[in-house]
């Protein structure tokens, strides 16, 4: 038995795992409240998912449209999300949002401006007014170095390519986490009261997907086995477009800032097929004719929005038909048009990044021709289970911020709300941890034996003599959830989806990775895999449970919202005997006030009535 | 589908080779996916970073047949049908293993560049800055921190130089913040002689190999000299540039 006094230990306050804009806005905050505070990351300093955000980030401010507000704001998220957001979240990130961005700007940040010098916004789907604070399309770049260089100079302490394996628990109490160095293999112990996951989502349980290697779930995973909740895991978000082809890039994502700027769908017979998948919410809101959106466009602030901009759901959806039913582009998606909507030097100006990818990568000119698009997994709106004003979880010391959280966006996720809601709950992420670290009496410690189990659960995918390459593992992950767990889902399908999984689980048991463990990506995907399972299950099992179609969940036996699904959530907990239990929760009652808000018409909002 | 040679090279910083692979490639193949390929048949520990696989991260830099390049953003079909792809890590910075090096000299660099110090908000509380005044900051903030032109940059190849310039991408970083039309700082001083402006010989290397295109030596580089010449040879020149305003 090792010793675990002679790992090499590191002591924080506070330990953020993760380096997006989540994980670095807690940390800036958690620094800035005099707490010793550190970051882990799989990959280095500037490198997470945030960087590679696109179109902007929501925040009513105004600059734009005046008549926009936090109202309008919170109404556009609930409606987005099907009214299964947690109220108080979508209130809160509403309200903080502007403030929030324009302290960005005094770190650094340089956002597009309008003609009077103020942040420049764009229009975005279900956003009711221009609200994206962007910097072209590359606003997560923008973001992700600005809090990279406020953060270096906050005294914070990033540990780079250092990759959490679990937490260690002291009487149920966050005490710190396992770690080890990607470069090295060697373990690391951090020492934390108080730890906030900023980790993500778990993309990469699809084969299509807009997420790279790192969105395994680990913080899904790592919250699960301590105790904590998994909230609504079944709602998916299948941005519609992402690249089709060539087939190596499938998955990756074109931004919504496309059709934000004027860019149609069309599919092969030139039908601009969205006209005819209007959901009856949205009609009043909504362009009818192609006249109507053109004026849109022109900037009339009396014609209704282009159907094109709908919420991602109901586009994906409408994409995925149009190819079912034969009407698909050569590739098996739709054509995104923007060439004979805007002039080519004003899509390489608004679009630079965009222009560049499909010229690199496709050797398709987006200024004279159109793209292939297609669903693509993008998203995790459910996730580990949140207080709506500290962030905490069920389990005392954790906490849990970004994507890896979940309750703002509820059956689906608004464009550009996810920006906001890393600098929003991130910081409150760090005010939480504070706040708890004040009242908490004596230090929790790490448990010996329990640390011990842990590093020889990991070390045993290096050491045994015979076993599985994990990367077919991981291969048939991915092809049992587009299979089973896709856009369109269905009772039998995700059955037989969850007794492949729970093969799956076994297999992932017996991998085995090339013995050394000096930056070994085989090594590593055994570790993520225990992850990426837990995600899984917990998806497909709260898939299963949610017998309606709602925002991203769809389900082929049961179409169409219905009224009692709205009163519970999912639930997932890890039961003692380590299987997986899924209980259906009553929400409670909206405050009284949100909820007026929220069924306002939009014209007493504007006019302040309500 | 074609059969493809790769001479890929293997070791860590005691030491190592280049090693050869053959695999199928398909059309609209990057370099990166060859390298995936290659991991999934051939060998599941080969080391190598990546992340977004659409040049938006800057992770997966290497060297490609002699050049730094992305390879994420490098097509196949680039090369010629029969040639051999050789791959290796930069060269500029110590190898942790495979395709992976160490890039922390770096992120000491940008640590060591005082923050923003911005001036007060106008009274309506927002900060009041015109597009035109940030296109030039813009630019620069395009980097996503390849360090491609750093692995380029023949003053950096040279160890002792390292200690003495900071290299492109800082020298970007800087004039980001020294043309911002917020920063109330002045950074002309250690321009000079702290991050050594005048060690660059403007050879536009860096600015050749940077995929997002940055003027890193035209845009950044001199002008930066120029402010240090205006203030230590050209006080006049400096003195205007105060009473006028402009940063
Ligand atoms: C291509 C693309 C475009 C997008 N465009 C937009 C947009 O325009 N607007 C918008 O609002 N949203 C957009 N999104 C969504 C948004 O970017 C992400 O949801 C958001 O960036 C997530 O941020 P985060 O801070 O929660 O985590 P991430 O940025 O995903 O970072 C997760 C961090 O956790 C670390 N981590 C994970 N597991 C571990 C572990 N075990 N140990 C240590 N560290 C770990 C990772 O290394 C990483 O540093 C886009 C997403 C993609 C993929
Ligand atoms: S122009 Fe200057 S910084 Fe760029 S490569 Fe040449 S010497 Fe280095
Ligand atoms: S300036 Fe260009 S080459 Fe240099 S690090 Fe930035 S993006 Fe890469
Ligand atoms: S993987 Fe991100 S730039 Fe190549």
């Amino acid at each position: 038995m090792r010793d675990i006094n002679e790992l090499q230990t590191i002591e924080h306050d506070v330990l953020v795992v993760g380096a997006g804009g989540a994980g670095l806005r807690a940390a800036i905050e958690a620094s800035r409240l005099g707490l010793s505070t550190g970051v882990i990351m799989k990959s280095l300093l500037g490198k997470a998912h945030t960087v590679m955000a696109e179109g902007g980030m929501a925040a009513a401010l105004g600059n734009v449209d005046d008549r926009d507000n936090w109202k309008v704001h919170f109404r556009d998220t609930m409606r987005g999300g099907k009214f299964l957001n947690v109220w108080r979240m979508a209130e809160i990130h509403a309200k903080d949002a502007p403030e929030r961005v324009r302290e960005l700007e005094d770190w650094g940040a340089v956002f597009d401006r309008t003609r009077d010098g103020l942040i420049n916004q764009r229009n975005f789907g279900g956003h009711r007014f221009p609200r994206l604070a962007h910097v072209g399309d590359r606003t997560g770049l923008e973001l992700i170095r600005t809090l990279q260089d406020a953060g270096v100079h906050n005294g914070i302490d990033f540990h780079m390519e250092c990759i959490g394996v679990d937490l260690a628990l002291d009487g149920g109490r966050v005490a710190g986490m396992l770690a080890y160095w990607r470069d090295t293999g060697r373990f690391v112990l951090f020492k934390a009261p108080a730890v906030i996951f900023a980790t993500g989502g778990a993309g990469k349980a699809w084969r299509v997907t807009s997420n790279s290697w790192e969105y395994t779930g680990d913080g899904f995973g790592m919250a699960y086995r301590a105790g904590a909740e998994l909230m609504d895991m079944e709602f998916n978000q299948f941005h519609p477009t992402g690249m089709v082809w060539p087939p190596s890039v499938r998955g990756t994502l074109v931004t919504e800032g496309v059709r934000g700027e004027g860019g149609i769908l069309k599919n092969s017979e030139g039908v601009r097929f969205m006209f005819d998948n209007i959901p009856e919410r949205f009609a009043a809101e909504t362009a009818d004719s192609v006249e109507e959106a053109a004026r849109w466009l022109e900037g009339d602030r009396d014609a209704r929005r282009p159907p094109e901009l709908l919420t991602r759901d109901v586009v994906a959806r409408a994409i995925r038909k149009e190819v079912k039913e034969g009407r698909g582009s050569p590739h098996g998606g739709a054509f995104l048009d923007i060439a004979t909507q805007q002039p080519a030097d004003f899509i390489k100006r608004k679009l630079p990044s965009m222009y560049h990818q499909f010229k690199e990568l496709a050797e398709v000119d987006i200024t004279a021709e159109p793209m292939e698009v297609g669903p693509t997994l993008h998203y995790y709106m459910g996730g580990i289970r949140v207080d709506a004003i500290t962030q905490m979880t069920n389990v005392p010391g954790l906490f849990a911020a970004g994507e890896c959280g979940t309750g703002l966006h509820g059956a689906n996720r608004l464009g550009g709300n996810s920006l906001s809601d890393l600098i929003v709950f991130g910081a409150r992420a760090g005010q939480g941890a504070k706040q708890y670290l004040d009242s908490l009496s004596g230090t929790p410690q790490p448990q010996g034996d329990h640390v011990n189990d842990l590093i020889d659960e990991v070390v045993g995918f290096l050491n045994r003599e015979e076993g599985e390459n994990p990367y077919v593992v991981v291969d048939d992950l991915q092809v049992a959830m587009e299979e089973h767990v896709g856009i369109v889902r269905e009772g039998r399908e995700l059955e037989e989806g969850i007794e492949k999984l729970a093969g799956l689980v076994e297999r992932a048991k017996r991998v085995k990775a090339h013995p050394s463990s000096q930056y070994n990506p085989g090594w590593n995907t055994c570790i993520d895999l225990r992850n990426l399972l837990v995600s899984a299950e917990a998806t497909a099992r709260s898939a299963l449970s949610r017998q309606e179609s709602r925002g991203a969940h769809t389900r082929l036996d049961f179409e169409g919202e219905r009224e009692d699904q709205l009163k519970y959530n999912n639930v997932v907990v890890q039961a003692s005997d380590g299987s997986m239990d899924l209980r259906q929760e009553a929400r409670p009652e909206p405050p009284e006030e949100l909820a007026r808000i929220a069924h306002a018409s939009i014209e007493d909002l504007e006019a302040n009535r309500v | 589908m074609s059969e493809r040679h790769f001479r890929v090279w293997r070791g860590d910083s005691e030491g190592g080779e280049f090693v050869d692979y053959t695999i199928d490639v398909e059309p609209g193949m990057v370099v990166l996916d060859c390298i995936h390929r290659i991991q999934a048949q051939h060998a599941e520990d080969l080391a190598c970073r990546w992340n977004c696989k659409a040049g938006k991260c800057g992770s997966c830099s290497m060297e490609i047949n002699g050049k730094p390049k992305l390879s994420c953003m490098t097509r196949m079909n680039t090369f010629g049908p029969d040639e051999t792809i050789t791959i290796q890590p930069m060269k500029t910075f110590p190898v942790v293993r495979d395709l992976v090096s160490d890039v922390s000299f770096n992120y000491r660099q940008n640590a060591r560049i005082r923050p923003l110090k911005p001036r007060p908000r106008g009274k309506d509380g927002e900060h009041r800055m015109y597009q035109e005044d940030v296109d030039r900051v813009q630019e620069f903030r395009k980097c996503i921190e390849c360090f491609l032109c750093q692995d380029v940059c023949h003053v950096l190849r040279d160890q002792d130089a390292m200690e003495r310039f900071t290299g492109p991408r800082f020298m970007i970083r800087l004039a980001s913040l020294e043309m911002h039309p917020l920063d109330t700082d002045d950074r002309v001083p250690e321009i000079r002689d702290e991050f050594g402006s005048g060690l660059c010989n403007i050879t536009r290397c860096c600015t050749e190999v940077c995929p997002e295109h940055i003027g890193i030596t035209d845009n950044a580089i001199i002008p930066l000299k120029e402010r240090v010449v205006d203030r230590y040879y050209d006080p006049l020149m400096w003195l205007m540039r105060k009473i006028t305003g402009r940063k």
